[in-house]
């Protein structure tokens, strides 16, 4: 196999039209530079022969043929992309969450994960969201802007937010009777280390903005005689 | 009850419907019994129906149709913008459009100077009511300071 060019190779012949290049045969012979190469090889175009293969194994015939003829499923080479994210959603947007326990708390977007999911943080101590990952669907984005240059949120991915896996005990007749007490899972203190090493930063730059903090702490409602499609957010 | 506000030439109108909605445009000439030709410094000479034209009180004096340039003059002399933003119906309009553009974040801090206003205000009320405080000269000047603060808070 001829060894792979650095530089992805570029036409020399743009398209007219899809299908159609703008020279022809003869002058692409030229611009190639194929004389210059058939030049220096004595007027010959340089050949490689085919490397040597390794015999190929004898196949031994299969135990077992199909009634009817099975299909192949077809082949699918989708590689999936995060999510697209909303122009309005930027690095310290304050987003609104729409939906699940943190309904309408006011909360400072991290970065995009590679899920799509959005990395969210509170911060903790100002409205109690935790880090958590929120979907971009559930979720208004304000056009206030939190100045998180000071926050390092590269450590964290999906896989940081999976559950546990827990081991499966085998249940015994006595045991099934008893009602087993589990322990209340307790956050293991790396976590809370992190949302503290994000936190900080972050609040010291909420601090320089008046209010700031006041605002992440309130939840969003809609009042009486607010439309929501003429908000301006 | 006479009307006050004729359809003259140099009458500013304001657009109430159409491309052009919230413009303030003069009264150049009329068509017929429907139309009139308005003109404006930023738009071009254009004939528009009445219904979509509501009066104002300012009247400015050009000739019939006149040039762009003598209309853009006249309109200064006859300080068409500072007579319109001074005006209870301009003024509306203005702070109209101020609460629609409010962030989200504006109107927190909006909520906030509210209440910190209405506080003080009641508690100088209810000095007032109990004889405490001073009567109303101090008051007054004192709920005028508020006034002013709260709308200078709306107008940020």
């Amino acid at each position: 196999m001829v060894a792979k060019r650095k530089t992805p190779v570029k036409s020399r012949n743009p398209n007219l039209i899809r299908g159609i290049g703008k020279y022809s045969r003869s002058k692409m012979y030229h611009k190639r530079g194929l004389w210059a190469i058939k030049a220096k090889h004595g007027g010959v175009f340089p050949r490689h022969d085919p490397q040597p293969k390794p015999p190929a194994a004898a196949e031994k015939p299969p135990k077992f043929y199909p009634a009817d003829d099975v299909k192949k499923p077809l082949l699918n080479k989708r590689k999936p992309k995060p999510t697209k994210l909303r122009a309005s959603i930027t690095h310290g947007t304050v987003l609104i969450l729409l939906a699940g326990r943190f309904m309408g708390k006011r909360v400072v977007f991290l970065k995009q994960l590679p899920s799509g999911l959005l990395l969210v943080t509170g911060p903790f101590k100002i409205n109690g969201v935790p880090l958590r990952r929120v979907n971009q669907s559930y979720v208004i984005a304000t056009s206030t802007k939190v100045d998180i240059s000071g926050v390092n949120v590269e450590k964290f991915d999906d896989k940081y937010f999976s559950k546990e896996v827990e081991k499966k005990k085998k249940k015994g007749e006595g045991e099934f009777f008893e009602a087993e007490k589990e322990d209340k899972k307790k956050l293991p203190e790396d976590k809370k280390e992190d949302q503290k090493a994000v936190d900080t930063s972050l609040i010291k730059s909420l601090e320089g903005v008046p209010d700031l903090k006041a605002y992440l702490a309130a939840r969003f409602s809609l009042k009486s005689g607010m439309k929501p499609h003429e908000l301006v957010f | 009850m006479p009307f006050k506000r004729y359809v003259e030439i140099g009458r500013v109108a304001l657009v109430n419907y159409g491309k052009d909605y919230g413009k303030l445009v003069v009264i150049v000439d009329v068509v017929d019994q429907n139309r009139a030709l308005v003109d404006a410094p930023d738009m071009v000479r254009s004939q528009m129906n009445f219904k979509r034209l509501t009066l104002a009180d300012i009247k400015i004096d050009i000739n019939r149709v006149p040039k762009k340039k003598t209309l853009i003059d006249a309109m200064e002399k006859a300080d068409v913008k500072n007579k319109w933003e001074n005006s209870s119906w301009g003024r509306k309009l203005i702070v109209q459009k101020r609460r629609t553009s409010l962030n989200d974040f504006d109107r927190f801090k909006l909520m906030l100077a509210k209440i910190k206003f209405w506080v003080v205000f009641n508690v100088l009320k209810i000095g007032i009511m109990l004889g405490i405080l001073f009567p109303i000269p101090m008051k007054a000047g004192m709920v005028r300071q508020e006034l002013a603060k709260l709308k200078k808070e709306t107008a940020a």
